[in-house]
C-alpha cells in the first residue's frame, strides 16, 4: 500500500496553507501511514464498471433568475474583517502572480 | 543576445498558438448570487454571504449565465454537452473569497467548435481556421489595490486592499485548440481571431466586450517549432493582454524572445508572463518552486446543468447573423469600398448606420454622417458614439431634408449639431434656430449678380466655357447667402445667368 | 416544568398556564446550574431568548395564530449562522465571529416562535465523534459526567438530557446527530437529504452534511422536523416537494404491516453485548405491536467507513480554505513585512486543531493529482455501491433497522488518540449519509453492564422519513409502556431543577 513520506506531507500541507511544527509533520506522517491503509480497502470493490455517485440526490438545472436582489451593506459585509482600509479589506502583502 | 528579426525567425521557426479569451457576461446579477454587477460601484457594496464566502453560504447557478454560455457555444460552432458540471478548482488567492473558484474541469458545457478569420495577406485575403476546444463557465475573482512601495504594483507593496465587487460575476472562458499553420501571420491571425470573438459577442449581447475595463481579456499562448518538426516546443502564456493591437504585439513579441533562446542553444520556460503595454514585451511571473496542483472535484454544492434538446434549438433558432457574413452582405448592399468598410467598422458605427439605412436613408450619405461629423464631434466631446443624444431615426431624418431641398449639407450640420447639444429633434432645431434654406430665386438672383460683377475675371472665364471656374463663384454666393441657399438651385442659377445652362 | 416534552410544554403555553418568557427563564436558570458540569453551550443568548419569548407572548395575548412549537426553547448547534450571535463552529479560528446572516434553519425557527437559548457544542467543524475536538474544551455526559455525550453534536444532546432545551437542532455528516442521541438517552433524527436547507450550515462535506432535529420524544422531534424542513431556493441541493407527514406519522405509531428489515451486517462482532441485547429486544416490541422482522443484507456497508473516510475529508479540505484570515475570524503572524500567505499558513496552523487538520491534509491527499481516481475516485464509487445495497434492501422492507452505534458511550480521553478507533463509531451512522436516505436515533434502554443508554437506529428511503417516526413512535410507545416512565428519569440528578 502506498505510503507517505515526511516530505509529501509537508507538501500537502503547503498547498493547505498549514504551517507545520516538525513534531506534528512526523505525528502526521504515521498517523497517515495506518489511516491510508484503511481508506485504501475501498478500492477492493471500486471496478471499472461501478459508476462515480458525487451527489446523493440525481438532481439537474437547478437555476435561479437573473435577479438582483440587495446586497449585504458595506458595514455589514466588513463586519467580521480582521482590518479593514477605505471600505475594503486589508490584507498582508500579496506575493504571487499579478492578477 | 542576438537580435533578431521578425523574418529571421520566420526563416528557422513555425509558430504555434492557442489562445484563452475570458468573457465577464453583462448578466444583472452575479454567477451564484442575487448581487449587482454594475461596473464602477463604490468598493465592497455589490457582496454578500455567498460572494464573499462566509461560512455556510451557498451557491446557486443563473440561469441566464448559462443560457448566455450555450449562446456563445453555439454561435462558435460548438456541441452543447447534454449534461456538464461544475468542478472546484482549488488555490489560495485572497482575492478569491472561497480559495476555490467554481469553474468546469472535464465536463465543459461547449465543446469542439470552430471560428473562421479573413486576414489580409501578400497574396490577398486568406481565411484561417481556429477550432474550439472548449467553452465553459466560471466565476471571476475581487480586485485588490497594493497599497505602498513605490509602482503600486503587487511587488513591493506593503500591504493589499481588497473589493469584492467583481468576485462571482459570472465568466466564460473559450480555450482554442493548438492553431498550427498560421507561419508568418500568427500575430494578426491571433488578432483577427479576438477581434472576431468581440464581435461574435457583441452580436449575441452577452457581454460588454470592453477589453479597457477588463469585460474581455485573453490570454496567447505562443510555442515555437523548426519548420518541418512534428514536436511541439515549449509554449510561454502571456496573461491579460488588454488589447486587440496588444494581441498581436505581445504574439509577435514572444515568437521573437523564443526564437532568440532557442538560437542561444537556450531553453523557453514554460511559465506565465505578463505583457507590458508601454514597451510591448512581456515579463515572466513569478515563478513557483511547484506546479500548483489545483486538485479539481466535482462541486458538491451544484446539481449537474443537463440542457434539453427544446432549449438548445430555441437558443440555436434566435442567434444572430455571424458578424462577418453580415459585414460582407453590407458591404455589397451599399458597395462600399473596402477602406471605408474597416473605417465604419472600427468607429463601431455599422449597427447604427445599418439602422439609419434601414429608416430609408441613403447608405453612402447615412455612412458619411456618423463617420465624419458626428463621430468628429463625438471625439470633439471625447465620448462615444453612442453616447451623443442622436439617433438612427434623427440622422435619416436630416438625410431626407437634404434630399428634399429643405436643408444644405451646411445647415445640415448645424441641425446635427444642435440635437448632440440636446435642443431636440432635427424639427425642433431647425424651428428653434430659424435655419431655413434661401429658395427665394430673387434673393439668389441678386447674390449672384453682386458676385459676379465682384468677380468679373472669373465670371468671364466661365461665359467662355471653363466650367470649373464656376466653383469660385458658387461658393462665394453661397457664403453670401450664409450658407442658407441650396447649393444646385445657386449653381443652376449663376450658370444661366453665364449664358453656360 | 422543564422535564415536560416540548409538545406539553406548547401545551402548557397554547392554555396559557405559562409563558414562554417564564419558560425559557426556567431553562435559563438550569443551564447556569447544571452548565458548568456539562458545557453543553459555547453562547447562551439569555437576553436575545428572552426577547425572543416575550415577543411570542406578546403575539398570543393578541390572539395570533401561533406555530405548535411557539414559545418553547431551543439548543442551536453552534454550526449553524445565526445574525449577530457568535458562531465558532467549535473552532479557535472564528472565535469572535458574529456572522451578519441567519441560516434557513434559523430563519424558519423564528418564523415558528421557537425561542433559540444560544449554541450549544461540538467537534471543531463537526468533525468527531465525542465533542473532545472542540476548541472550547469537551461537552460531558448527562449520565456520567466522566464520560463522552457523542459527536459532533454532543452540546445538543446533552442540553436535552441535561434539560437545559427539550429541543435541539443537530447536523449529521456522518452520524453526528444519532451518535450522541444514541449515548445520551435522547432522539435525534437525520433528515432525507435535500430535506432540510444547509444555507447557513457551516459545510463540513456539503455532499452529507445534513441538519435535522434533536429532542426526547419522537414527537417532538417530529414537531422540530416540520418547523425546519422544505424546500429553499438560497440551496441548490434543496427538495422541492413537500415535506414528510412526520408528525402525523408520530402521532399515530402504527407499524401493522409495515416490514422491518434487520440489517445484517450491523450486529455481531464488535458490537457491545448490552447494545446487541437492548436491541432484540426492540425487535420484539416491534413484533408484538404488528410489524414484521425481516433480515436484509447490505453487503457493500463494509466499506462505507473507508469511503466515507475520503469523501468528507476531500470536501472538507476544499470547504474548510475559506478561513484564511482574510475576511473574518482570527488572524495570526501579521507583522511587519509578513506576507498574506505567510499569515494564512500561521493563521491555519493555530486556528485548527489536531483532528481537523488531520481530515485536511488527508482530503488534500485523497484530491491530488495522480491520487483522484485510487482515492477519492473509488469512494464515490463505493458510495453507488452502498446506495444500490439500500434500494435491494427497501424491495424488501419499508424501514432498515440497526443499533445506531456499536457500544454505549466511552470515558473522555479514551480514543482521543487513536483516530481509527474513534472513526469506528460512525460506521452504522454512515451509510445512511452516503445514500443520502433517513435516519432516527431512540433510546431503546440502558446496557446492563454500565448502565449506559443504548441507541436503536432506524433507516427510511428518500423522502419518506413518515416512516422512520412510524416506527420509532411504535417503539417508544411500546419501551414507554415496560418503563412506566420516560428513560432519562433514570440518569443521575445533576443538581438542577426538578
Ligand atoms: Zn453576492
Amino acid at each position: 500500500m502506498s505510503s507517505l513520506s515526511r516530505d509529501d506531507v509537508a507538501n500537502l500541507a503547503r498547498l493547505a496553507r498549514i504551517e507545520m511544527s516538525d513534531q506534528e509533520l512526523d505525528n502526521l506522517t504515521s498517523e497517515f501511514g495506518v489511516i491510508l491503509n484503511a481508506v485504501a480497502r475501498v478500492q477492493e470493490v471500486a471496478t471499472t464498471d461501478v459508476p462515480a455517485t458525487s451527489h446523493p440526490l440525481a438532481l439537474t438545472n437547478i437555476f435561479r433568475k437573473d435577479l438582483v436582489i440587495p446586497s449585504l451593506t458595506p458595514e455589514e459585509a466588513l463586519s467580521g474583517a480582521p482590518a479593514s482600509e477605505e471600505q475594503r479589506f486589508r490584507v498582508p502583502q500579496i506575493l504571487g502572480e499579478e492578477a | 543576445m542576438s537580435a533578431l528579426t521578425y523574418d529571421d525567425v520566420m526563416a528557422k521557426y513555425e509558430p504555434v498558438l492557442g489562445l484563452e479569451v475570458h468573457v465577464e457576461l453583462n448578466t444583472h446579477s452575479k454567477m451564484f448570487c442575487g448581487c449587482s454587477t454594475i461596473f464602477g460601484a463604490e468598493p465592497n457594496t455589490q457582496t454578500c454571504p455567498v460572494c464573499l464566502a462566509l461560512p455556510g453560504a451557498l451557491p446557486v447557478v443563473n440561469e441566464k449565465a448559462i443560457e448566455s454560455t450555450i449562446l456563445i457555444g453555439l454561435a462558435l460552432n460548438c456541441s452543447i454537452a447534454p449534461f456538464s458540471r461544475f468542478a472546484r478548482k482549488n488555490y489560495f488567492y485572497p482575492d478569491m473569497p472561497k480559495n476555490f473558484q467554481i469553474s468546469q474541469y472535464d465536463e465543459p458545457i461547449c465543446v469542439n467548435g470552430y471560428v473562421d478569420v479573413e486576414i489580409d495577406t501578400d497574396e490577398g485575403p486568406q481565411s484561417f481556421r481556429i477550432e474550439i476546444e472548449r467553452v465553459h463557465m466560471e466565476e471571476d475573482t475581487g480586485k485588490s489595490l497594493h497599497v505602498g512601495g513605490s509602482t503600486g504594483r503587487i511587488h513591493g507593496a506593503d500591504y493589499s486592499l481588497l473589493d469584492y465587487n467583481r468576485a462571482g460575476i459570472p465568466l466564460v472562458e473559450i480555450v482554442t485548440k493548438i492553431v498550427p499553420g498560421t507561419g508568418k501571420y500568427a500575430p494578426e491571425v491571433a488578432k483577427a481571431y479576438v477581434a472576431e470573438l468581440r464581435d461574435i459577442l457583441r452580436s449575441l449581447g452577452v457581454s460588454d466586450v470592453k477589453m479597457e475595463q477588463g469585460s474581455l481579456r485573453c490570454d496567447a499562448n505562443v510555442s515555437l517549432r523548426l519548420i518541418g518538426s512534428d514536436v511541439l516546443g515549449t509554449r510561454s502564456e502571456t496573461k491579460n493582454v488588454n488589447s486587440l493591437r496588444s494581441v498581436e504585439r505581445a504574439v509577435r513579441g514572444e515568437m521573437i524572445r523564443h526564437a532568440e533562446l532557442l538560437n542561444d542553444g537556450k531553453k523557453v520556460k514554460q511559465e506565465t508572463r505578463h505583457f507590458q503595454e508601454d514597451t510591448g514585451l512581456t515579463r515572466s511571473g513569478r515563478s513557483k518552486e511547484q506546479a500548483e496542483d489545483y486538485r479539481y472535484f466535482p462541486e458538491p454544492d451544484l446539481v449537474p446543468v443537463a440542457p434539453d434538446a427544446k432549449w438548445i434549438e430555441t437558443l440555436r433558432a434566435g442567434l444572430p447573423e455571424r458578424p462577418s457574413l453580415r459585414r460582407k452582405r453590407l458591404q455589397e448592399q451599399w458597395s462600399v469600398p473596402d477602406k471605408e468598410m474597416a473605417a465604419m467598422i472600427n468607429a463601431d458605427v455599422l449597427n447604427i448606420v445599418e439602422e439609419t439605412v434601414l429608416l430609408g436613408a441613403d447608405p453612402t450619405k447615412a455612412r458619411s454622417w456618423w463617420l465624419g461629423e458626428i463621430s468628429r464631434l463625438a471625439n470633439e466631446k471625447e465620448v462615444a458614439i453612442s453616447e451623443l443624444a442622436i439617433t438612427a431615426n434623427d440622422v435619416a431624418e436630416i438625410v431626407s431634408l437634404v434630399a428634399q431641398g429643405e436643408l444644405t449639407d451646411k445647415l445640415a450640420r448645424q441641425v446635427v449639431e444642435g440635437v448632440i447639444a440636446g435642443e431636440g429633434s432635427p424639427a425642433q432645431v431647425i424651428a428653434s434656430r430659424g435655419i431655413k434654406v434661401v429658395n427665394d430665386d430673387g434673393a439668389l438672383m441678386a447674390a449672384i449678380e453682386k458676385v459676379c460683377s465682384e468677380q468679373s475675371e472669373t465670371a468671364d472665364k466661365v461665359r467662355n466655357g471653363h466650367l470649373p471656374a464656376a466653383g469660385a463663384l458658387i461658393g462665394a454666393v453661397m457664403k453670401e447667402t450664409k450658407g442658407q441657399a441650396d447649393a444646385a438651385r445657386v449653381r443652376e442659377l449663376l450658370l444661366g445667368h453665364l449664358g453656360q445652362a | 416544568m422543564i422535564k415536560n416534552s416540548a409538545a406539553e410544554m406548547a401545551e402548557s403555553l397554547a392554555s396559557g398556564a405559562t409563558t414562554s418568557v417564564a419558560l425559557t427563564q426556567a431553562h435559563l436558570d438550569q443551564i447556569s446550574k447544571v452548565d458548568g458540569k456539562v458545557h453543553a453551550f459555547l453562547h447562551v443568548d439569555s437576553q436575545g431568548a428572552l426577547e425572543q419569548a416575550a415577543q411570542v407572548d406578546a403575539a398570543r395575548s393578541r390572539g395570533e395564530k401561533l406555530g405548535p412549537l411557539a414559545g418553547v426553547p431551543l439548543a442551536l448547534k453552534d454550526v449553524l449562522v445565526q445574525k449577530g450571535v457568535p458562531t465558532t463552529c467549535g473552532s479557535k479560528i472564528l472565535e469572535g465571529w458574529r456572522p451578519p446572516y441567519d441560516a434557513t434553519v434559523v430563519t424558519n425557527l423564528k418564523n415558528a416562535g421557537v425561542v433559540i437559548l444560544g449554541k450549544t457544542n461540538m467537534d471543531e467543524f463537526a468533525m468527531g465523534s465525542s465533542t473532545e475536538n472542540s476548541a472550547y474544551g469537551p461537552t460531558h455526559n448527562p449520565w456520567d459526567l466522566t464520560r463522552i455525550p457523542g459527536g459532533s453534536g454532543g452540546g445538543s444532546a446533552a442540553a436535552l438530557a441535561a434539560f437545559e432545551a427539550p429541543l435541539a437542532i443537530g447536523t449529521d455528516t456522518g452520524g453526528s446527530i444519532r451518535q450522541p442521541a444514541a449515548v445520551t438517552g435522547t432522539v435525534g433524527v437525520k433528515p432525507t437529504y435535500g430535506g432540510v436547507s444547509r444555507y447557513g450550515l457551516v459545510a463540513f462535506s456539503s455532499s452529507l452534511d445534513q441538519a435535522g432535529p434533536c429532542a426526547r420524544t419522537v414527537l417532538d422531534t417530529a414537531l422540530l422536523h416540520e418547523v425546519i424542513a422544505g424546500f429553499d431556493p438560497r440551496d441548490s441541493t434543496s427538495i422541492n416537494a413537500p415535506v414528510p407527514q412526520v408528525v402525523a406519522a408520530a402521532k399515530n405509531g402504527d407499524v401493522k404491516a409495515m416490514k422491518i428489515g434487520v440489517v445484517k451486517e450491523l450486529n455481531g462482532d464488535g458490537y457491545q453485548a448490552g447494545v446487541r441485547q437492548r436491541f432484540e429486544e426492540s425487535l420484539e416490541l416491534l413484533a408484538k405491536a404488528g410489524a414484521e422482522i425481516v433480515e436484509v443484507s447490505a453487503p457493500n456497508f463494509e466499506y462505507a467507513l473507508a469511503a466515507y473516510y475520503l469523501i468528507a475529508p476531500s470536501e472538507c479540505s476544499s470547504n474548510l480554505a475559506r478561513f484564511d484570515a482574510m475576511r473574518y475570524g482570527i488572524r495570526v503572524g501579521d507583522s511587519d513585512g509578513a506576507s498574506a500567505e505567510s499569515v494564512m499558513n500561521l493563521t491555519r496552523e493555530v486556528g485548527f486543531g489536531r483532528e481537523v487538520k488531520r481530515r485536511i491534509l488527508l482530503g488534500t491527499y485523497a484530491l491530488s493529482s495522480g491520487y483522484y481516481d485510487a482515492y477519492y475516485g473509488s469512494a464515490q464509487k463505493v458510495r453507488t455501491l452502498i446506495t444500490q445495497d439500500f434500494n435491494n434492501a427497501f424491495e424488501k422492507c419499508d424501514v432498515m433497522v440497526s443499533p445506531t452505534c456499536p457500544t454505549t458511550a466511552f470515558k473522555i480521553g479514551e480514543k482521543a488518540n487513536d483516530p481509527l478507533a474513534m472513526y469506528l463509531n460512525d460506521i452504522a451512522t454512515i451509510p445512511v449519509n452516503m445514500a443520502g436516505i433517513g435516519g432516527m436515533s431512540l433510546p431503546c434502554g440502558v446496557a446492563p453492564e454500565d448502565g449506559l443508554p443504548v441507541g436503536f437506529q432506524i433507516m427510511s428511503p428518500v423522502m419518506q422519513d413518515q416512516r422512520m417516526y412510524s416506527v420509532g413512535a411504535a417503539l417508544e410507545a411500546a419501551l414507554l409502556s415496560q418503563w412506566g416512565a420516560p428513560l432519562l428519569s433514570q440518569a443521575p440528578s445533576l443538581g438542577g431543577a426538578a
